[in-house]
């Protein structure tokens, strides 16, 4: 399973090289990739769908209980089947839908990044390792929302997206730290059996609080929906992947993996299913009352995401069942929907619906497969999003707290959903013909295959609901909720209540459409208005005060002098490290000339006076010369006092210091004098400060030792373990690697530091 | 002779101090070499200074014969003088950059953001 | 006050000429030695990757950017990349064996007469190796080229 996470990284580093060669086939050939990872995922079905769960483990930092465990069960099964079977039509879709646009490879570089941690996000064990992935797909998802990032809007948009969901993943931070202290351990399945000593632990509120503030930013939750229909920013591939598999799918994720630790816990269950509810309506409605049509899909992703909280806040073995059929339904129907929607877009140049209509005749098959696609998201039978709505219902009604409340909202929701599914599937293609900016014709076979398959699948699942039952949905409800359940699906349940709602919804659905062209302008001015007192004034607000407190402290403690920083850095450095030195140590000046051969001190002699020229000498020359003669003879030093390597390495850098300061120092001017006879006296002082305090310190460090060093056990292990002689090596690039890794990693920073700036200037010419 | 090293760092610590307290941006540049010299033979002193028994393992020996040089803090002070010269690289294009922008080496004309 | 200026980078000497030819080559294979020998004796990649940016930044004073970039083939930056990449390489092996990551492997297996040990070890070691040289002849390859 490691390879299944770390494939697509993999491949994404290869990416770049891909694209040259295979031009507009791109996208054929990566789909290979999640193509062969859903055939690797189905083949663990049979084992998954009879309640194995399988683990798997690799050491990362086991000193830390930190590992990339990994662990399959019903839940993380499906996730890691909806992101590759769907990743596989994004990749297809997304080389056509981008044919011609100048960075590609980059786009597919950083799409197969994103699906990578996602599956890597679905499939640990490990909370320090989910929350890895869990940043990743905020990162990779930024830089997606932002890829065209020559538009101010789509940089604005990303930024929002990646603010929100970080700082949620900040309290997710604390949130998962809190679980594992409790839990007593990093692995969630050892967490998830050990629930009673989470629930009855002092931190449970502050746990779940933390946890649901970063999986509601995530999951897009009221009331920090806002930035998700602003993601739409991105080309549409994306908008289709991150709304139907990924990215606002991790929080449910999340969620639904924690329910069985949570559910028992009212305040989870409460603002899981009131905040769910609210989301759920506050999407439809937005929906409703937006034009463009990738607005309208992202309102209704808003939906179902309140929706599937709401679900899970519910938490009886009904609401389980709906929450799983649910989220198979929506991330069927939603990716083909945006699919299609990027397809008409693609074809005729505008999103706005208003501007639609008549497209029948010039796009017969977009037209039949949205159809399709929208009875599902309407609830229609024989979709499989039917069977998941009525389920929703049963669950509704079934619920103990706030039925009254919640039912209402649900019905408005549905109504309302209705009406959009109606408004997607119809108002573009019948009625007659509007002049588009483009001129219409039917999408190509790469951009219709996906949406074209889900949406069959929608049918076909519908029809036959106990084939995803039996694979996988028993096993995923199994997962999320405490007791084993058992079920079946069907469409058709005789006459009871679900149904008559769902014959309610249907009226008041055809209603709300039937009156959309005269009830919308008004809604949307209204939600115009709504919106300057909305979560996102609020975003916004909070931006700006953030920048005037910066600015603000900025003109306080910096005003731009370097000089001024550097001396109250240096005198709080002296002023609390020399009160500690005292107070703990005492004042113990000492010097020990025993055993100092005459030629050590001439070593030393020549290293004070070398400095002491460099800080007098008015000569650039001469200056950069006596930094070669100190270079030089601290290399001297290390040399003689049992360091070859050290005094190798200074004679080698020492001459390319002297180098580079030849290269770039002569070309400013010499040592100026600006300072006043004040300031002079001000500085010695304070350097004279800060030296008296480093030799006191170090005569105190040379003078105790509080602990052994473990250097020792670099010793003795160096040729034993590490079959290395030269121990200074050993350590470098055995022992203690990860620190030099770091470290190349910062010369290679300096070194492109160094290179864009001169490159820039180059351009500049 | 640790002790002595003791002074003379604190020698070269109050030199660069002195001179990154400087406003000619050249200066600055030198206080910056001083400093992480001295940085490197702080690291070099308190941890004992042996002459003649460098951290090496004899052929055929699994283990140091007699006591060797501490080799812990001769590999930190190593990255650490590489590290030194990549920062200081930066430091003096910065600087370079910085002088042909403001076209002033007076570190205290160098206030704004907005040249 | 002010310093004579070296007007110009390249050094028309004969002697520096001819002698930076023939040292160059010496040199990179003195780095070789020093990389390879690093984990027994003084050496190891960083020393020898600023020996080999030591021998570059020479020829490149007396023979020129240009024909610096000429015998090197590749971009400075790309042995940087390569570095880094080889560095990270080494971190995988002792994933596949299920171990922590950075765990060092080895391979030891006899040619001739000789042992021969290679290891995720070198495989770091030349990593730091790369990244040296290449960001050092980074630095001094972009000053030289801004001042042209």
């Amino acid at each position: 399973m490691l390879f299944a996470v770390l494939s697509g990284f993999i491949l994404a580093m290869f990416t770049p090289l891909l694209q040259p060669v295979a031009q507009n086939k791109t996208g054929w050939i990566l789909a290979i990739l999640p193509l062969s990872l859903t055939l690797y995922f189905a083949s663990f079905v049979p084992a998954v769908s009879q309640g194995e769960v399988i683990y798997q483990e690799w050491q990362w930092l086991p000193g830390m209980d930190i590992n990339l465990s990994f662990m399959l069960d019903g839940l993380s099964l499906l996730f890691a089947l909806l992101i590759s079977f769907i990743g596989v039509f994004i990749f297809i879709y997304a080389g056509s839908y981008l044919q011609g646009h100048k960075s590609t490879a980059r786009f597919f570089v950083i799409m197969l990044a994103f699906m990578a941690s996602m599956l890597g996000l679905v499939l640990s064990d490990n909370l320090i390792s989910l929350f890895v992935f869990w940043e990743l797909t905020s990162i990779t998802s930024y830089l997606l929302i932002g890829f065209d990032h020559e538009d101010e809007s789509a940089r604005r948009s990303a930024l929002q997206g990646l603010f929100v969901t970080v700082g949620g993943g900040l309290a997710l931070m604390a949130g998962l730290i809190m679980l594992a202290t409790v839990g007593g351990s990093y692995q969630l399945s050892e967490i998830l059996t050990a629930s009673d000593s989470v629930l009855e632990s002092s931190l449970a509120v502050g746990m779940i609080i933390c946890i649901l503030l970063g999986t509601f930013t995530k999951s897009a939750q009221f009331p920090f929906h806002f930035w998700l229909p602003n993601a739409m920013a991105a080309p549409t591939p994306v908008s289709a992947y991150l709304h139907s598999a990924t990215m606002v799918k991790a929080g449910i994720y999340l969620m639904a993996r924690l329910n069985p630790a949570f559910t028992e816990h009212a305040l989870w269950t409460v603002s899981l299913s009131l905040f769910g509810a609210i989301t759920m309506f506050v999407g439809a409605y937005l929906a409703y009352s937006a034009t463009d049509i990738k607005k309208v899909l992202a309102y209704s992703t808003v939906m179902a995401l309140g929706t599937l909280t709401m679900l899970l806040g519910i938490g009886t073995e009904y609401a389980l069942i709906a929450f799983t059929c649910f989220l198979l339904a929506h991330s069927l129907y939603k990716a083909a929907l945006f699919m299609l929607a990027g397809a008409i877009d693609h074809e005729i140049g505008t999103k706005d619906l208003t501007l639609m209509g008549g497209l029948r005749s010039k796009m017969p098959r977009t037209a039949v497969i949205t159809a399709i696609a929208a009875l599902s998201l309407a609830g229609m039978p024989p979709l499989f999003g039917f069977i998941a709505k009525e389920a929703m219902f049963e669950a509704v009604i079934g619920n103990d707290s706030y039925q009254a409340l919640i039912l209402i909202l649900a019905l408005a929701a549905a109504m309302l959903v209705m009406a959009i599914a109606a408004v997607v599937a119809i108002k573009p293609f019948y009625g007659e013909l509007r002049s588009t900016p483009k001129k219409p014709h039917e999408a190509p076979l790469a951009m219709l295959i996906g949406p074209a398959i889900l949406a069959v699948l929608s049918l076909m699942f519908g029809l036959l609901p106990w084939v995803p039952q039996n694979s996988i949905l028993s096993a995923t409800v199994n997962a999320v909720s405490v007791t084993p359940a058992s079920f079946s699906l069907a469409l058709w349940h005789g006459f009871n209540l679900p149904l008559l709602l769902s014959v309610i919804a249907l009226i008041g659905g055809i209603l709300l459409f039937v009156f959309w062209q005269k009830t919308r302008p008004a809604i949307g001015h209204l939600t115009t208005q709504a919106s300057r007192f909305g979560p996102e004034a609020g975003y916004f607000s909070m931006m700006n005060g953030i920048t005037y407190i910066a600015s603000w402290q900025t003109r306080l403690l910096q005003n731009g002098k370097l000089g001024n920083y550097m001396i109250v850095m240096i005198l709080t450095t002296v002023i609390l490290v020399g009160y500690t030195l005292l107070s703990q140590y005492g004042l113990n000046v000492y010097l020990n000339v025993e055993g100092i051969a005459f030629y050590e001190f001439f070593i030393v002699l020549l290293m004070l006076l070398a400095t002491i020229y460099a800080i007098s000498t008015r000569s650039r020359l001469g200056a950069v010369a006596s930094m070669g003669v100190l270079g030089f003879t601290v290399a001297l030093v290390f040399i003689h006092f049992s360091a070859p390597d050290l005094g190798i390495t200074q004679v080698l850098v020492e001459t390319l210091t002297v180098i580079l300061l030849v290269l770039v120092l002569f070309k400013l001017p010499g040592f100026s004098r600006y300072s006043s006879r004040y300031e002079v006296i001000r500085d010695a002082s304070v350097a004279v400060l800060m030296g008296v305090l480093m030799t006191l310190l170090t005569l105190a460090a040379i003078d105790v030792q509080f602990f052994e060093t473990i250097s020792g056990f670099f010793v003795e292990s160096s040729y034993p373990l590490a079959k290395g002689r030269n121990i200074v090596n050993v350590i470098l690039v055995d022992f203690r690697a990860l620190d030099t890794l770091g470290e190349i990693f910062v010369l290679a920073i300096a070194a492109l530091g160094v290179f864009s700036m001169l490159k820039l200037r180059a351009e500049e010419k | 002779m640790e002790s002595l090293m003791a002074y003379v760092i604190g020698i070269l610590f109050a030199a660069a101090i002195y001179m990154m307290l400087r406003r000619s941006i050249v200066k600055l540049v030198i206080g910056l070499i001083i400093l992480s010299n001295a940085a490197n033979l702080l690291i070099f002193a308190v941890s004992g200074m042996t002459r003649g028994a460098p951290p090496l393992i004899p052929e055929g020996a699994a283990a140091p014969l007699g006591i060797i040089a501490d080799p812990l803090p001769q590999a930190l002070i190593l990255t650490a003088i590489v590290i030194a010269f990549g920062v200081l690289a930066f430091a003096v294009v910065l600087i370079h950059r910085a002088y042909e922008v403001v076209g002033n080496d007076d570190l205290d004309q160098m206030k704004d953001t907005d040249t | 006050m002010d310093d004579n200026k070296p007007k110009i980078m390249t050094f028309n000497t004969l002697i520096l000429h001819t002698a930076a030819l023939f040292l160059l080559p010496l040199q990179l294979i003195f780095s070789v030695f020093l990389l390879l020998r690093g984990h027994d004796e003084p050496g190891g990649g960083f020393i020898a990757g600023l020996v080999a940016s030591g021998a570059f930044v020479l020829y490149l004073f007396a023979h020129g950017v240009a024909s610096t970039r000429e015998i090197m083939r590749v971009e400075p930056r790309d042995l940087l990349a390569l570095g880094l990449l080889l560095g990270l390489a080494a971190m995988f092996p002792g994933m596949l064996n299920g171990e922590a990551f950075l765990t060092a492997q080895w391979w030891e297996f006899s040619l001739g007469d000789t042992q021969v040990k290679l290891s995720t070890v070198l495989i770091f070691d030349i990593g730091v190796y790369f990244a040296v040289l290449g960001t050092i002849l980074t630095i001094v390859m972009s000053l030289t080229e801004s001042e042209e």
